[in-house]
Formats: C-alpha cells, structure tokens, sequence
C-alpha cells in the first residue's frame, strides 16, 4: 500500500524541499493517490469526521483558555462570562461542549462500525490497540474537561472518579490525596486538570498520526472483508474518497449544529449550572451520558475494588477483541450468527447506558447485573466460541465481484443509524431522578421556544419590576450587569434608562485613598447587587437556607421527562423545562397542606417542589405588584413574567443563538446539497 | 475523471465544482469571524472603559498624580508658573511635533495639563519631574518631554497624547 513515493513535483522550489524532506510526497501518497476500497459505506465516513472533530475541539479549547480561569473561586464565572461577554463565547462554548458529545457520538459509531465489519482483524490489530488507547485518551480528557466548569457535577464527578482509585489496596488512599494535591477535591485539581486537559488532545492527536500510519500500511479494511486485488478494486483518495467524506461532514454538521444553535444544554446536567459546593451532593451523580455504560458496570459490582476493576476491563478487554475473535471471515456481512449477536451487544450497551442513568435501585440494580454479564460474556464467551462454531457465508472473491452482487446493505444501515440515535437519546436520560413524590409541573407557552423564539420585551420588562420588588429582597442576580438591560436580546432599554436604573441602587465601593469603604450610585458597568453580604448572612435571614443566586435558576432547574418524551424533545427543541419547572413552584403554592401529607417545622407546603416541602414562603399574591401596561396583576401572571426574565438572565444572548443557527441552517443545506451532488459525479464514472 | 468534455468549454459539471468550492470558502470566511471576533475586547472590558471622574482640589501646585483610566496611566500635573512659562516661550517651529501650549490644555484651566503617561517611542512609562526641560523623562531609551509633555529629546517621535477629558466643575475632570 505504501511503498516509495513516485511524487515528483514540478515546481523547482517544491522539488528542492521534496529531496530534503519528503512530507509532500508523504502527503501525496497518504492522501491523494492512496487506493481506497470501491466498496466503502457512509460507515467509513466517521474516520473522516472524527478527525474533523479533533480538529475543531483543539480549535475552539485553545480559544476557551484564552478566556477561561482555572482557579476554584473563579473558574464558574469565568465559564459565564464567556458566554456572556465574550464575543461569540456563547457559540465557542456551546461548540466545545457539544462538540464533546459529538465526539464521542462518533467514536461509538466508528468502533462498532470496527466490531461489525471485523476491522480489528489481522493485519489491523496494531492500529485497532491505537484505537483504543485514542478511545481511553478521549475518555480521560472529557472527564477533565467536564470538571473545569466547576458547577455540582463537575465538582462531585471529580471527586467521585477520583476516588475509584482509592479501591487499590494499601496504597490506594495516598493515589487519591496525590491526584488531589490537597485533602479534597480543591483548586490544585482543578489547576491540574486543566494543564492536562489541554494537553492530552495533543496526545490524543499524535496517536491519530500512528492510527492513521498504521492504517495506511495495512490498507483500509472494507464492508466485504476482503483485500483488495487488483486495481479494479480501488479508487484513488483524492477526489473519490475526499468529496465522499466532505459530503458525511457536512451532513454531520447539520446534527451538530442542530445541539449549538437549537440544544445546546440539551445533553448536559443542568445540576452543572450550579456552582460547586463541597457542602452538599447532588441528589443523582451521573457522569456525562458518553460514559453511563461503564458507569453502570462500576455499580453493578457490590465491591468497591471489583467494580472499578469491572469498569476498566470494560475498555481494555478491546485491547484483545483480534485474539478473542479468532473467526476467519472479516466481515459480519457473511457470518450469520455474530451478525445477530453483535446487535444484541449494541442494545446491552444502550441498555446498559440507560441503566447508567438510573438510580441505583431496585430492578435497575438486578438489570445492571444481567447487562454487566452479558457485556462480558459477547467478548469472552460468545465471540471465542462463535469463530469455532459458525459456518460463514461464501466470501466474494473480490471487491469488484462483491459490488457487482450488491444486495440490500442499506437496510442494515438504516437500522444502524436509527439505533445509534437510539442510543444518543437514551443517553440524553441524564437528569433523570429517582421518584421524589411532586407532581410534574405543566408545560407553559412561552414567547422564546422553537426556532425563532424571542423573548416578550413587556414580559421581560414586567419580570424586572417583579423580581425588584419582590425577589429581589432574597435573591441576587450575580452574572447580570445594569448594562445587560440596555443591550439587544433583552428588556429593550435605552443607555439612559439603563443608567437610571443603575444609580437607584446603593453600589458598595472601595477601598479609597483614605482606605475606607463607601457607597455610592450604581453604575451601568456595575452588577446586580445581592441583597446580603454573604452567605452567612443570607442563611442566617433566611432559616438556614441560602437562597439561590437566580442569574442561571431555569437553566439549573430541570425534571425527568422520561420515555419517550424527550426524543419529541430532540425532534421539537423541547428545553423549557427549567422555565416550566419555575414557573410552576412560583403558583404551586396552597395555604392548606392536604390530608395525608406532613411537612417539616418551618417549611410551606408546594405542590411542584420535591418533597412537597419548600423554605421559601409564598413570596407572589394577587396585585402584590402594579404594572403600568395594563396587564392582569394575579399570580399567573408574575410568575410567567418574572420566569420569562429569569430565562433572559440565564441566557442574554438566546435570540442571536437562534437566529444564527438559521443563518447556518440555511447555509449547511444548501451546502450539503451541493457537496452531494459534486459527489455524485466524481462517482460517476467509478459505478 | 477521465472524461475530456471541460477541458474546451464550461460543462454543468464545471459550475457544479465551481459553486460547490464558492459555498465551501465562503462558509469557512464567515466561520472564522467568531474565531477573530472574540480576541476583541468583550463586552464587561468596554464597560470598564467608561468615563472617570477626578477630584482636582487636593492637588497642591507642582505636584502630579497618576490615575488610571482603561489601564492607562494618566499623569494630572498641577504646573506652577514657571512651567507654564517655559511651555509657552518655546519656538513651536523648533519641536520635533510642532504644538503650542494652548492647545494642549484647555483655556482657563493653564496650570492643568492631563497626559496619557506613555513614552510615544515604545510604551514605557515616562518620570515626572525629571530630565532636562522640567517636565518628563522616559528611563527606557532617554525620550525628555517638556512641562507640556511635548517630545523635545530623544528616539520618540510624537509629544505625549492628551486624552478626551473635560472640566465637569473648576476642581473636577470627567476623563473620556
């Protein structure tokens, strides 16, 4: 496949670099004359966009650290500012964090695309093992990414995975406090976890460069299994194989710009809009839905040093998949029997992704058990024993013979693709909770759904003067500055309003020449000022209870959807649960606590919180607030106007995301159209 | 590809490629905007830029003070009379940025000169007080300006910048 370039350039000053360094020859065998199989489905494709993939996390990591501060007392803020003040951060960001989903989408589907076609047979192990050790390198990395944040869940998925490594006997304590740098999870991780997080993708990238040498020794395998013979049997890289890949990104594009523009928090935690406290555990901590399958193994083995043994044998047992497989037919095309069994294996894995997301109780406990088993046994039972058992079909001697027999492999596609989104939505179970005894709260209509939402400039205006009157006497509004309200997207003020507005506030300043504190108006520049000055002194107001910062509260509220609403979700960009659940708790409140129902000293009774129980009393009455627009001043109404502005502190920018994302969605059409048709006729003449 | 039909004359296959590569490179322009727009600054440091107000009535005659406005240092020297005069009896053809006095300060206000304090040469933060025509002297690479921070010595080529202030009272200046 790739022996001694016969690329002579005609260029002097080309051929002049080409005897001293041979990289655009390298190049030019590598990537234009290599002969790729004839036979090759959109399957292959994922090579193509998994390193477009690479590509763009690097691009857009690099320029989130421009921006980013990996410190434990800043990092949460820097993250929001991002999105808030940085030029497009909004849309850097949601790229770097739906690009990690996308990522590992794609990795799954060019692994088992591996498992399916028997691409890690000889002469391929080398470049299989690669694969891998690239696999556990990503997985390592997103797990450190997912930590820098600093929200609930990457501060208690941090401490959590850590801690698996505190099962190795004897020494297993002292790995822990050394992969801490302190006595707990603490701002040496986080400073660590962010230097290897932004080195490992480098890594990650230098591996690629051996995969992909490694593939371009042993040829690339193909649907049929079979080597490729004559010339007949392959066409050159450069134009077939790169439009054909240009062509899969493109589409590949249109889903991931699907999660950037329309749902972009759709496949995250919303407990990860919380900043991290170290005093309290979310209720459920589920890692990102990319790992809930060896989630699942590690807590289905009732022993802590087993289930992470379990959990890591998982990934490494793929390491020795070219030896446990020792069939001799490549492709499951032609094996029958490890064709069935190979789907089985894809639902145990989704299976075992769902059960990921569960609370570990009950049925889901004993299921997690049956799948862990099963899991195992396709790589150490069913696969050894099928390569001695199975009678493969007749192999085509050829790849030209075998596309001239061409059969019904688009069914099986299909099939394929419809379940690998199955096991996208499944995995998007992440926020599920355990049974908590409160109704769910209804769905409302708001102005800012779908794809052209906007946000009501009267209800936002109407929420301002709710949540200063009200609200605002427990909450504070940390991420939001007076200037925020004059700027487009929002409640539509001008620059004096806005100023106005500001200089009504006391803005505590300092310190002085003279070394004092004092304060003075507010300015546009300032921040929302929070109404305690600390959180001691707001738990102390407040029973106990620290009142919530509401700058993020609809993105950092959600509830379970559960099957199959949220694949209609996906499909109608269905993410108002925050909002709903808001909304809900603001009017869910009665003076009576049924019959049947006790509530702790202290606390009032809500039908939408969990528990029932709520610290916050009722804080909305009807015409507790006079509106100048003629709007009704009930309860209903506050609530849904006070939400609606909550919704635009949580996210200022979420018109230009939309109306962006239709720029582009129009754009990537009309372009993958294109590149289709552009396609078709490279391949023209090659049918 | 071996077909020999674009080689003479545009087919549709030709304005296929053609407009298939016109999409492909103006999607990759418009994609780079974000990647150079966010070097800019963002929106919390434009904010921070807005105007300051400086109380000038603690300010004793030949004394200076440096405040800071979008991290610049801005020097604010009370000058004494002296230096007003030996800004004003300068042949202004003779300077290196020819610029009167009157010009640099504002009318009424004489013994006030506000000053970007960075060398126009490379930067450097300039001393007050010091070098050869009582006004200021840049350590990095010799640069002298005068009591009205014009460059009268040395690799700088332009006087000091004034930045946009006014006088919101007689003892009060709103800096930009």
């Amino acid at each position: 496949m790739s022996g001694p370039s016969d690329y002579q350039p005609s260029n002097p000053a080309l051929q002049w670099i080409e005897r001293r360094l041979p990289i655009l020859g390298l190049m030019h065998s590598s990537f234009v004359v290599y002969p790729t199989p004839r036979n090759l489905n959109y399957w292959w494709t994922f090579g193509a966009i998994l390193s477009f993939m690479l590509g763009m996390q690097i691009l857009t990591g690099v320029i989130l650290a421009m921006h980013y501060t990996p410190h434990a007392d800043l990092a949460f803020k820097s993250v929001e500012l991002i999105v808030r003040d940085v030029n497009y951060g909004w849309l850097l960001r949601n790229m770097h964090a739906c690009g990690a989903s996308m990522f590992f989408f794609a990795v799954y589907v060019h692994m088992l695309r591996g498992l399916y076609y028997g691409s890690y047979k000889e002469p391929r192990e080398v470049l299989w093992i690669l694969g891998v050790i690239i696999y556990l390198l990503m997985m390592a990395t997103g797990f450190m990414g997912y930590v820098l944040p600093w929200g609930q869940m990457s501060f208690w998925g941090a401490t959590v995975i850590t801690n698996l490594f505190s099962a190795i006997p004897y020494v297993g304590e002292s790995i822990v406090t050394l992969l801490w740098g302190g006595y707990s999870v603490g701002n040496p991780t986080l400073n660590r976890f962010f230097s290897l997080h932004y080195l490992l993708p480098f890594l990650i990238a230098g591996v690629v460069v051996l995969h992909v040498w490694a593939l371009h020794v042993a040829g690339q395998n193909n649907p049929d299994g079979v080597e490729p013979k004559t010339e007949k049997d392959t066409v050159p890289f450069t134009p077939h194989a790169t439009i054909k890949d240009m062509f899969g990104v493109s589409c590949f594009l249109l889903l991931y710009a699907w999660f950037i523009f329309y749902m972009p928090n759709y496949l995250g935690d919303a407990d990860n809009y919380i900043p991290a406290n170290p005093g309290v555990t979310p209720p459920h901590i589920v890692p990102e839905w990319y790992y809930l399958p060896f989630y699942a193994i590690l807590r289905s083995i009732p022993n802590k040093l087993a289930g992470v043994i379990a959990m890591f044998s998982a990934i490494i047992i793929l390491c020795f998949l070219p030896w446990l497989d020792s069939a001799r037919t490549r492709s499951s095309k032609y094996r029958p029997l490890a064709k069935q069994f190979f789907w089985i294996f894809v639902a145990v894995c989704i299976l075992l992704g769902y059960l990921g997301a569960q609370p570990p109780e009950g049925i889901y406990v004993v299921a997690g058990r049956v799948l862990t088993v099963c899991y195992f046994a396709y790589f150490l039972i069913v696969l050894p024993l099928l390569s001695r058992i199975e009678t493969p079909r007749p192999v085509p001697n050829s790849i030209s013979e075998a596309i001239l027999a061409k059969g019904s492999k688009a069914v099986a596609s299909v099939a394929v693709a419809l379940v690998a989104a199955g096991a996208l939505f499944l995995g998007s179970l992440g926020d599920a909770r355990a049974s908590e005894g409160s109704d769910k709260p209804p769905g409302n209509k708001w102005s800012f759904s779908g794809p052209f939402g906007k946000f009501d400039r009267g209800a936002l205006q109407r929420g301002l003067k709710v949540y200063k009157e009200v609200c605002a006497n427990c909450h504070g509004l940390s991420y939001v500055a007076f200037r925020n309200l004059g700027e487009p997207g929002g409640p539509g003020y001008s620059v004096a309003q806005v100023a106005a507005f500001a200089s009504d506030y006391k803005i505590k300043d300092g310190p002085n020449d003279a070394g004092d504190m004092f304060e003075r108006p507010g300015r546009a520049a300032d921040y929302f000022p929070s109404p305690f000055p600390n959180e001691q002194a707001a738990r102390a107001a407040n029973g106990g209870a620290a009142p919530p910062d509401l700058s993020l509260i609809t993105k950092a509220r959600s509830y379970g959807r559960g099957f199959p609403w949220f694949i209609f979700d996906f499909f109608t960009q269905y993410q108002e649960q925050g909002p709903d659940y808001v909304a809900a708790v603001l009017q869910g409140f009665e003076e009576k606590v049924p019959e049947g129902v006790t509530i702790p000293e202290g606390s009032y009774f809500n039908r939408y919180f969990p528990g029932h129980a709520i610290k916050m009393p009722k804080p909305l009455s009807d015409g507790q607030v006079t509106y100048d627009d003629g709007s009704p001043t009930t309860v209903a109404q506050y609530s849904k106007d006070v939400t609606t502005f909550l919704m635009w502190t949580a996210e200022p920018h979420m018109e230009a995301r939309k109306r962006l994302g239709f720029q582009v969605f129009v754009f990537l059409i009309i372009f993958a159209l294109l590149m289709y048709f552009t396609k078709k006729k490279v391949w023209a003449d090659s049918h | 590809m071996t077909t020999a039909s674009s080689a003479d004359h545009p087919t549709r296959r030709d304005f296929l490629f053609v407009a298939t590569g016109a999409a492909a490179a103006v999607g990759g322009a418009a994609a780079l905007w974000p990647f150079i727009s966010q070097m800019n600054p963002d929106a919390s440091t434009i904010a921070a830029g807005a105007p300051i107000e400086v109380d000038l009535s603690p300010v004793a005659e030949g004394q200076d003070i440096k405040v800071f406005w979008r991290g610049k240092p801005i020097y604010i020297s009370h000058r004494t009379k002296k230096q007003i005069d030996e800004a004003r009896a300068v042949n202004v053809a003779s300077l290196p940025d020819p610029q009167t006095d009157e010009a640099r300060v504002k009318s009424g206000h004489e013994q006030w000169l506000v000053v970007i304090g960075i060398c126009t040469h490379l930067g450097c933060i300039p001393i007050a007080h010091e070098g050869n025509y009582d006004g200021f002297f840049c350590p990095c690479h010799g640069s002298q300006y005068d009591s009205s921070g014009r460059i009268r010595q040395g690799p700088a080529p332009a006087n000091l910048a004034v930045p946009p202030y006014q006088f919101v009272s007689d003892t009060k200046i709103q800096i930009g």
